[in-house]
């Protein structure tokens, strides 16, 4: 049985625990609305890029001197994963989650005899990734440095990424980021970069459009501009992730925190009062001796 | 008889507007777009798109860096990576 004295700094250290985690699930709402609203505002670009994409994709499609990015390096043996993370911790099992898939989709692709390597942005994916694949990460890309990644890093990723893949460094790209459902589930969602997918709902436009310079011309501009922007709506979505787990992480822990402090309180109450009756029945005991 | 003329970045929607004409800098040129413009796709270079918010009013430019300037049914659609002001 623990000391009233002790269990009374028990009940003082986890108070002030829940204090932070109180504050924290409360940083991590205002926050969430934001990074909600940051990712509302990046969508009319991403379906006004994706519309052009296929409009111009269903016309160069078929031809075989089409984009290096969109035809791809005619083989697909050495596989690039790039996972998405966060910079920091307290957020629940998120991203325990994504390193998750990410190993799953690894051993999937070496059970079919291809090499994977790795592309890690942000830091928490780092240390669980390197202890199963020690000589499997190629690079990675510190978001840690500014306080709300935006689209220059995303533009940085990118230039980065289609670098490797001109430089012959793997021939296939999988981006895995978290998908951000609502504040209680986020779901680690794989996706292929490069080469570009062709995209399935292709508008036929009736009209002839006339292009500037060219078709392939502008193709070739736009399929980076594409892979961008995929990075960059998968650090949106990581933000909104990010948040949304951290509040629900630390909502759960402020009320288990709760618990804990009035079962603690009830211990306390309980041997404050064994110590008063044992001291009571010491002074009658001594009381009736004389 | 308006075009309706959208900017749009990255991280917002900067315009949606109905408007008299744009002249966009294009890659082989400047373009102007007015109305009823046939279906045109262009690579936008690092320049000031002009708005004229009616004929004869004087032109409001805005500062783009890089994109795309897509003239279709709905109107005029300038995706720019980057916008000032």
């Amino acid at each position: 049985m623990a000391s009233l004295k002790e269990l009374k700094g028990r009940i003082n250290s986890v108070k002030s625990t829940q204090k932070i985690t109180k504050a924290k699930q409360m940083v991590a709402a205002a926050k969430l609305r934001k990074a909600q609203a940051a990712a509302e505002a990046a969508r009319p670009y991403a379906s006004r890029l994706a519309e052009v994409m296929g409009s111009l994709a269903a016309k160069v499609a078929g031809q075989d001197n089409g984009p290096l990015l969109m035809r791809g390096t005619g083989s697909d043996q050495r596989h690039l994963l790039v996972v998405v993370n966060t910079d920091k911790g307290l957020c629940g099992g998120l991203n325990s989650n994504l390193v998750k898939e990410a190993k799953l989709q690894a051993r999937a692709l070496e059970a079919a005899g291809k090499t994977v390597t790795f592309y890690l942005v942000g830091k928490k994916g780092r240390a669980p990734i390197r202890r199963d694949y020690p000589n499997g990460i190629a690079a990675g890309y510190d978001t840690s440095l500014v306080r709300t990644p935006g689209f220059d890093e995303a533009a940085a990723i990118a230039h980065d990424l289609i670098a490797m893949f001109e430089a012959g460094k793997f021939d296939v790209a999988h981006l895995i980021a978290p998908e951000f459902k609502n504040a209680l589930t986020q779901l680690p969602v794989t996706t292929q970069i490069i080469p570009v997918p062709a995209p399935t709902n292709t508008v036929a436009i009736d009209a002839v459009v006339e292009y500037e310079p060219g078709e392939e011309e502008i193709l070739e501009e736009l399929l980076p501009r594409y892979v961008t922007t995929q990075l960059f709506g998968a650090l949106l979505e990581r933000e909104a992730s990010e948040q949304g787990a951290s509040m629900t992480a630390m909502d759960n822990a402020t009320r288990n925190a709760g618990e804990l402090i009035n079962k603690l309180t009830i211990q306390y109450n309980r041997s404050r009062q064994a110590a008063i009756t044992t001291e009571l029945i010491e002074i009658i005991a001594g009381a009736e001796a004389l | 008889m308006s075009l309706h003329f959208e900017l749009v970045t990255p991280a917002r929607l900067v315009r949606s507007e109905e408007v008299h004409m744009v002249v966009v800098p294009g890659t082989d040129g400047e373009f102007g777009v007015l109305e009823g413009h046939a279906p045109f796709m262009s690579t936008v270079k690092d320049g000031t798109i002009k708005v004229y918010k009616s004929a004869g009013s004087a032109p409001e430019e805005i500062t783009v860096q890089g994109g795309f300037a897509e003239v279709g049914a709905k109107g005029l659609t300038v995706l720019a990576e980057h916008v000032e002001g």
